[in-house]
């Protein structure tokens, strides 16, 4: 007798079909010695702080998978609003999907209500998520804007905690950049003190982390302007070749010469064209 | 906070090991799920499988006790009703509604989530036989 196929679809949203085979194939490939291949991660230096106007958000740009550098110059301040961005620390792919869905609805809330969205609604909405998920969705976020009611900057734990501060890191490189931002941290700052402030705890991440590298992002929010500067600085530029590694004619003494010319005649010339599409 | 220990995350059904294996013709799927054993058909495969499959149900509880809790009985009774007459009217079980009611009802008409992106059923590979899916909503089955 053949199977009754009676099936409900599967409801939607994450599948846990092949948690177990996954964990039985770590434990098979760890008994081997190999390692399973590792998630892309940005180990990160971000960081935000609260200057007189509003907003400046500074990211570096390097992407890591394990110990190999995946993306020299990825970008990590993502969009969320028009008045709000985010950089993302943690699974590259976490970071990127979960700020596009938020991003996605808060435009849909904004639609709804008929203002424009508040730096507030789109902190809850990603707490929501990321406590939902118990911190398995490795997003450590730093959350910037202006809105009707000022700046405001928040930082989101993958866990789903969340702290207002006038200026926030996370990431690898966080305690390299709060170093820089606790000895030179003042409230009200001038647009080019604090670019020059966040540019500085960014490079201090830069170059005492080796999970950050590369350039520096800056994204300055004001009430009604956003200026995304990619790359604000580039910390670290590939060098050029100095030298040459070939050997000068007669570095080698010559001590016999003969030429023999080959005489050759063209019997047929065709044109391949390549694919290059 | 889970008070109840290791009981409150056996999954609901307890399928006896051997008798109805999950792989395809019946036969259990040794290279998808491994060896059959006493404790991979009792636990969840994942710590957020079953609150991820309770999810919706859990946030409607929460949501009528609330309401109850402000509004009064009628009011999560009369929202339950509007529910219940919505999931009536869908299309024939073996094809894919699109719930427009149900989720204008609960406000996921405003909201995109994973379970709009990943997975979605509407484009599932696999469909259950139509004559066979309609006799067992019937219950002729």
């Amino acid at each position: 007798m053949a199977t009754l196929s009676v099936c409900q679809p599967p409801p939607g949203g994450f599948s846990f079909d092949n948690c177990r085979r996954n964990a039985v194939l770590a434990g098979e490939v760890a008994a081997i010695g190999l390692g399973a291949p590792a998630a892309r991660k940005t180990g990160t230096t971000i960081c935000g702080i609260v200057f007189k106007d509003g907003i400046i958000l500074g990211a570096d740009t390097r992407a890591t998978e394990g110990m190999v550098v995946a993306d020299k110059n990825c970008s990590k301040i993502h969009y969320i609003s028009p008045n709000i961005y985010c950089c993302g620390a943690g699974t590259a792919a976490d970071t990127e999907m979960t700020t596009q869905i938020i991003s996605s609805n808060l435009e849909l809330h904004s639609l709804s209500t008929g203002r424009q969205p508040r730096v507030a609604t789109a902190n809850r909405m990603l707490k929501q998520m990321l406590f939902r998920y118990q911190g398995y969705i490795g997003a450590a976020l730093v959350l910037g804007g202006v809105d009707c009611n000022g700046p405001h900057l928040y930082s989101i734990y993958p866990h789903g905690s969340t702290d207002k501060l006038p200026y926030v890191t996370m990431g690898s490189g966080s305690l390299a950049a709060m170093a820089v931002f606790e000895d030179r941290y003042k409230p009200d700052m001038e647009e080019e003190d604090a670019k020059q402030l966040v540019r500085d705890a960014i490079a201090a991440g830069i170059f005492n982390d080796l999970g950050s590298g590369s350039n520096v992002d800056l994204c300055v929010i004001t009430k009604g302007k956003v200026d995304y500067l990619r790359p604000h600085d580039e910390a670290n530029k590939k060098g050029v070749r100095a030298g040459d590694y070939k050997y000068k004619r007669g570095t080698t003494a010559v001590l016999t010469k003969t030429v023999f010319p080959l005489k050759l005649e063209v019997v047929e010339e065709s044109i391949q064209t390549m694919d290059t599409s | 906070m889970n008070t109840r220990g290791f009981r409150s995350q056996l999954k609901d059904s307890v399928p006896v090991a051997g008798l109805c294996p999950q792989g395809a013709y019946g036969v259990q799927d040794t290279l998808r799920s491994g060896f059959t054993s006493v404790k991979n058909e009792l636990l969840p495969s994942h710590p957020l499988e079953l609150s991820e499959k309770n999810f919706q149900l859990n946030r409607d509880k929460m949501d009528f006790s609330s309401l109850r809790n402000i509004q009064g009985l009628h009011a999560p009774l009369k929202l339950q009703m509007e529910y219940k007459a919505a999931r009536q009217i869908q299309r024939l079980p073996f094809l894919q509604s699109s719930h427009l009611a149900l989720d204008t009802l609960r406000g996921n008409d405003e909201c995109i989530g994973f379970e709009d992106i990943l997975n979605d059923p509407a484009q599932t590979e696999v469909m259950g036989e139509p004559h066979m899916m309609v006799e067992h909503k019937l219950g002729l089955l």
